[in-house]
């Protein structure tokens, strides 16, 4: 069929499910036979893999949390030799350091599949000139794109993230097609087109491609509006395999989950209970063909739906909604996900400042997310002198900005300035606004 | 040698108000003061007839004090009359952190806050050369 890149996307919901029942026993037997860190969970939950029979046992399964990849790091985890490795990317842990997710070629081969599904139904082309935004590098985000670009045959100018003028300008002298960033990136982009007197209507521009963060419908109609163009949504995170794990086609009516690889289920986060469909909850994610580091239901702490309802372009897998939140307290700034964990780790092996601090996430019409942060000078470290206080801030933050990949604007607070609750801070203040709101309801 | 107490503060309105005021309830009079600032913070310095009963009032306010020692020095006030401080001092390779001058005026001299990186040999040297250093009770009786 040629609507559909793979023939996966247009199998009866019958099929499908036979698909998954075998690839998940696979799967199963796959991490007992060479995952010590399964096999002693499934033996102490008394589990065989012949206990799994079909798809719908996959309820009598452990969850799997980021906490396991941390305990585990960097790379104890590995289902496959290590010559069998052949990437490395990584995404942000819980603490001060990155948690690293291998691929075999073959999980490549899967992440690549899965991309240029995601971008031909957002009507990409081997015609299409495809300028990729999002940083390339140890971050999925560029790499995951232009692999896929690659396998349709577009022409790909591997962008990367920064230097917007210099975007803009290539958008315009080579006739870039497709455009794929960040949401928020994309709206800077559109502000400084206008500061540069671009008009994007007589650009070849037709469609966007955007994730890496939460956005809303509002944000859908300002970027398509401003650029002149259709903004498709795209969902995906690092552990599973980076962005491709659900991506919306041309009605944006919800985010086609790759099903046929990646099983999803939607749980009441503190119950760890299975919600049936179209309920809000925490997404669960199960990886049934990866190689080398296979995840079962593996918990995202991402909040969202599912929509089992068939799409009008006649793909049957299942449809994802908007992020709607965060089960923890990850936030996503310009793409990268931090944790204020991760913060905390930092600050604590620099030193020289008070176990109160307060991040700030704000976002001003039309700029990119900026992330402050107020620290409590410790005592100890208080000087008179200025020298040794600015020494300090800086030598702060360019800690934290080494750890976290994303500039801080650091700002030393005064003592007992940060509000207290219980003892500890109350850590995020997040002044964007991303979630839509319902009947005064606020993530 | 005498007490110096600064306190660290938000750069933004009314912090140095709220210090004033602790200072003023508490009946503690101000003797010099310096204030270094940076766009988000600063650190303001006070020189205070009675820098205990000051640092108590301030603590019991939750400021966060730090407390050093520095130089108060009794500069002829003439032409020149910095400049006699500090180019001993430049001679002899000492370097000053950071100084100011006193808000009080003695009949025909003012008072100098020096910061220096070696304060013994500092204040020996202005010692020597005849130049007066105030003590803790010169600053309270003034």
């Amino acid at each position: 069929m040629n609507q559909f890149y793979s023939e996966e996307e247009g199998l009866s919901r019958e099929e499908l499910k036979n698909l998954q029942s075998g690839r998940l026993k696979a799967i199963v037997n796959y991490v007992y036979e060479r995952m010590p860190f399964y096999r002693k969970r499934f033996d102490s939950l008394g589990i065989k893999p012949e206990d799994i029979k079909d798809i719908s046992d996959i309820k009598k399964l452990p969850f799997t949390t980021k906490q396991d990849i941390v305990d585990n790091y960097p790379l104890k985890l590995l289902a496959v030799p290590m010559k069998e490795v052949v990437r490395l990317q990584s995404s942000s842990g819980t603490t001060g350091k990155n948690i690293f997710i291998p691929y075999t070629k073959n999980d490549i081969e899967l992440w690549s599949d899965v991309m240029a599904r995601s971008l031909w139904e957002a009507g990409v082309r081997e015609d299409d000139i495809i300028q990729i935004s999002y940083g390339y590098g140890l971050f999925t985000g560029g790499l995951g794109f232009h692999q896929g670009a690659e396998k349709i045959g577009a022409t790909i100018i591997p962008a990367s993230s920064g230097n917007t003028r210099r975007q803009i300008q290539i958008m315009q002298d080579l006739g870039t097609t497709i455009i794929c960033c960040t949401p928020s990136y994309a709206l800077y982009m559109a502000e400084v087109g206008n500061e540069m007197g671009v008009d994007f209507a007589s650009l070849s521009l037709r469609v966007g491609i955007f994730g890496a963060e939460p956005w809303s419908e509002e944000m859908r109609k300002e970027i398509e509006k401003k650029m002149h163009i259709d903004a498709i949504n795209i969902y995906g995170l690092c552990e599973i395999i980076g962005p491709g794990v659900a991506s919306e086609c041309l009605h944006k009516e919800g985010m086609h989950i790759n099903e046929d690889v990646f099983y999803p289920e939607i749980i009441n986060p503190q119950t760890g209970e299975r919600l049936p469909p179209g309920e809000k909850g925490e997404l669960v994610l199960t990886t049934l063909t990866k190689e080398a580091l296979p995840l079962i239901r593996y918990r995202t702490r991402d909040i969202c739906s599912i929509n089992p309802e068939p799409c009008k372009c006649g793909r049957s897998f299942s449809r994802l909604s908007r992020i709607e939140g965060r089960a923890d307290d990850m936030i996503i700034v310009r793409g990268i996900n931090v944790f204020p964990s991760q913060i905390e780790s930092v600050l604590l092996s620099v030193g020289g400042v008070a176990p109160y601090y307060e991040i700030i996430v704000d976002r001003e019409k039309g700029r990119l997310d900026t992330l402050e942060l107020r620290v409590e000078v410790s005592e100890s470290f208080l000087s008179d002198e200025m020298r040794s206080l600015e020494e300090l801030r800086q030598r702060l933050e360019e800690a934290l900005e080494s750890a976290l990949d994303i500039s801080v604007n650091l700002t030393l607070a005064e003592q007992g300035s940060i509000p207290r609750s219980e003892g500890k801070a109350k850590r995020v203040i997040d002044k964007r606004e991303i979630f839509q709101r319902k009947g005064g309801e606020r993530k | 040698m005498i007490r110096q107490l600064a306190v660290f503060l938000e750069n933004k309105p009314g912090r140095l108000a709220a210090v004033a005021d602790c200072l003023a309830k508490a009946g503690i009079n101000i003797r010099a003061l310096s204030v270094a600032e940076t766009k988000d913070y600063g650190v303001v310095r006070f020189i205070l007839n009675e820098p205990e009963k000051a640092k108590e009032a301030l603590l019991k306010e939750g400021y966060a004090v730090i407390e050093t020692e520095v130089l108060a020095v009794d500069v002829p006030d003439k032409p020149g009359g910095l400049a006699s401080v500090t180019s001993l001092l430049a001679k002899e390779g000492i370097n000053i952190e950071y100084c100011y001058a006193s808000v009080i005026r003695l009949k025909e001299s003012a008072i100098l806050i020096l910061q220096v990186d070696d304060k013994e040999r500092a204040s020996a040297l202005l010692k020597e050369a005849g130049i007066r250093l105030l003590t803790q009770d010169d600053v309270k009786a003034i």
